[in-house]
């Protein structure tokens, strides 16, 4: 393999049902970074059934050209097709960097793709740099439940693939006035190449509740006071997007449910944001909540430990600070329309 | 019907401590555990032993003490266990070690691969794939549930926003969610058999050589190196606030908005 033959940096622009996933868009907004500092373009392959027009959309957040692969055998996501269409581009065209959102789909996918390709994949990587020296990429995850991070190269093999989580990386600004540059790849694919049945389309609109994959917690402890008062955490977790968590005070009080416990004995998160609200910080629940990206803490006591980890702390009733955030909240999207 | 069930041992990152001084993880006397999505998977596969009596066959990578590892599978109902275990394996990423177990497996009959979706310790998802495309499988991940039809079977994998039935053909792989089965508990009788009539059957790089690569396996066979690693930097307090509940809203959603968590 010699690596200078490759060249560019991909995204793979995650579809589904036609909708562009936030994640590939944030991807675009890395993917531009990187390919600049290369001085190479950016390119989005996008595959599905019907989906041409989506392509421009990608131009717009930041792509200088879409491959657009548009065939019926790829109009729900099943591993074979689309792994054979994109090792089969990637051979053909040798990108130096691709990268794919670490979503259900992309951390099924990838990992075929780099094993098809013969090449290494990084997976969830937290930052994406570019090594001036060598052209290398550094890819940088955490390991071992997030207490050590580990930069990652893959210095023989090409092209470099990393899957990175939703929320982590940030989309630019939508640019209409960007040039169109829209390929149609056509492929040969047979009804064979899908190796299953898909029997059944469930779209399940109630969100399950697993607090692990959520990146919005609010989560209340014994100075929420009183279970009622969880309805204002629920109000204020569903405005950001987010789920309701609980500490073990919380959870042994009866309040709410065990599978919401954050902690030691509980689950262990990160989320992009973790509100505390009445909790005190005992290290058992530190200890399952302290790797999120951002920490706000609301608490009456002025000495709470959890004030230690937070990014941000007020001193307050968890009663009457939430309802004015509810309200801020408010106030902002209506400013905002 | 064979089975086989690719299992890792983790250490158990529930019963991980942090030093409060320093603030990063005790890892003396952690106890090791069979991976959780692995362990919920060797369930499925005991339920299909239970009901058709198919073959279970328990297989690992890891250093000698992975043995524990298998000797509890054994103890929960699996028929046989192999432990890939040579200095030759050691340092491998996810493409070496999804190389190795795919020439062991190139060498034990199988119907359906079950592997966790993830492990623990890693939480990379990508070794069960991989060994589905070295072996040319149709692979199946994020499964939920799992049940045989003929000479197929029918699972449902899950997506964030829903799920699909679908209907595989064996020969396949499968990656088992925690959430498929609850892991039985070893018998009296069983953990017996599991330490003195069973055995793990230790497989070396000789073992396999036939069936793998020498230059995709261990640390030399790996694309993907650690080039540096670090413990994250012990976070500093932010600034907390004294101030009345309006504006502490304030406060509070600039940070959002700093953080681009809303817009």
């Amino acid at each position: 393999m010699s690596i200078a033959n490759y060249r560019g940096v991909w995204v793979f622009a995650e579809q589904r049902g036609g909708e562009i996933q936030k994640v590939s868009l944030e991807l675009l907004g890395k993917g531009k970074e990187l390919a600049e500092q290369l001085g190479e373009n950016l390119t989005a392959v996008i595959l599905g059934n019907g989906i041409k027009d989506r392509a421009k959309e990608l131009i717009y957040y930041g792509a200088d050209k879409v491959i657009v692969v548009d065939n019926e055998l790829l109009d729900i996501y099943t591993t074979e097709p689309y792994t054979k269409v994109l090792a089969e581009i990637i051979n053909e065209r040798k990108p130096e960097i691709v990268l794919i959102g670490a979503t259900s789909i992309g951390r099924d996918l990838a990992p075929r793709v780099s094993a098809r390709v013969a090449t290494g994949l990084t997976a969830d990587c937290t930052s994406l740099k570019i090594d001036e020296e060598t052209r290398n990429l550094l890819m940088t995850r955490p390991a071992f439940g997030g207490n050590i991070m580990a930069t990652i190269i893959c210095p023989n093999h090409r092209p470099q693939m990393s899957t990175v989580r939703p929320g982590v990386m940030q989309k630019l600004a939508r640019d209409e006035s960007r040039t169109l540059d829209i390929e149609e790849y056509p492929v040969q694919l047979t009804p064979a190449d899908i190796n299953v049945e898909i029997l059944e389309v469930v779209k399940e609109t109630k969100q399950k509740i697993n607090i692990e994959d959520a990146s919005i917690l609010v989560s209340g402890g014994r100075g929420v006071g009183k279970p009622e008062n969880f309805k204002l955490l629920e109000e204020l977790a569903h405005k950001l997007g987010g789920l309701v968590s609980a500490s073990r005070a919380a959870v042994d009080a009866g309040w709410i449910e065990h599978n919401r416990q954050v902690g030691q004995t509980g689950k262990t998160v990160r989320p992009d944001l973790y509100l505390a609200c009445g909790i005190s910080g005992a290290i058992q629940h530190v200890a399952g909540m302290e790797e999120s990206e951002c920490i706000i803490a609301v608490n009456t006591n002025p000495d709470a430990p959890i004030f230690e980890v937070a990014d941000l702390g007020i001193v307050g009733d968890v009663t009457k600070v939430i309802p004015a955030l509810i309200e801020e909240l408010r106030i902002l999207k209506a400013s905002n329309k | 019907m064979n089975i086989v069930v690719c299992i890792k041992q983790v250490p158990d990152t529930n019963e991980v401590k942090l030093d409060p001084k320093t603030g990063t993880l005790i890892r003396e006397g952690v106890p090791s555990i069979i991976n959780p999505d692995d362990k919920s998977g060797l369930e499925a596969a005991l339920k299909l032993k239970d009901q058709l009596g198919a073959h279970v066959t328990v297989l690992s990578m890891g250093p000698p003490q992975a043995d524990a590892a298998l000797r509890e599978a054994l103890a929960m109902g699996a028929d046989e266990a192999i432990l890939l275990s040579d200095r030759a394996f050691g340092g491998a990423d996810t493409w070496a070690t999804s190389s190795t177990l795919a020439a062991a497996l190139r060498k034990i009959k199988y119907d359906l691969i079950i592997t966790g979706r993830q492990a623990i310790d890693g939480d990379t998802a990508q070794v069960g794939p991989q060994i589905a495309e070295h072996l040319g499988l149709p692979q199946v991940s994020y499964v939920e549930d799992l049940s045989v039809e003929g000479a197929s079977i029918i699972v449902k994998r899950i997506f964030e926003d829903g799920y699909h039935k679908i209907k595989v053909k064996l020969p396949c792989l499968i990656t088992a969610l925690k959430e498929m089965s609850i892991p039985r508990y070893m018998t009296v009788g069983l953990v017996y058999d599991a330490y003195r009539e069973k055995e793990v059957k230790i497989w070396t790089l000789r073992d396999i050589e036939d069936t793998v690569d020498k230059s995709n396996i261990g640390l030399k066979g790996s694309p993907t190196k650690v080039k540096a690693s670090f413990t994250k930097g012990a976070k500093t307090a932010g600034k907390v606030h004294n101030v009345d509940a309006r504006e502490a809203a304030k406060i509070i959603v600039e940070k959002l908005l700093e953080k681009y968590i809303i817009s």
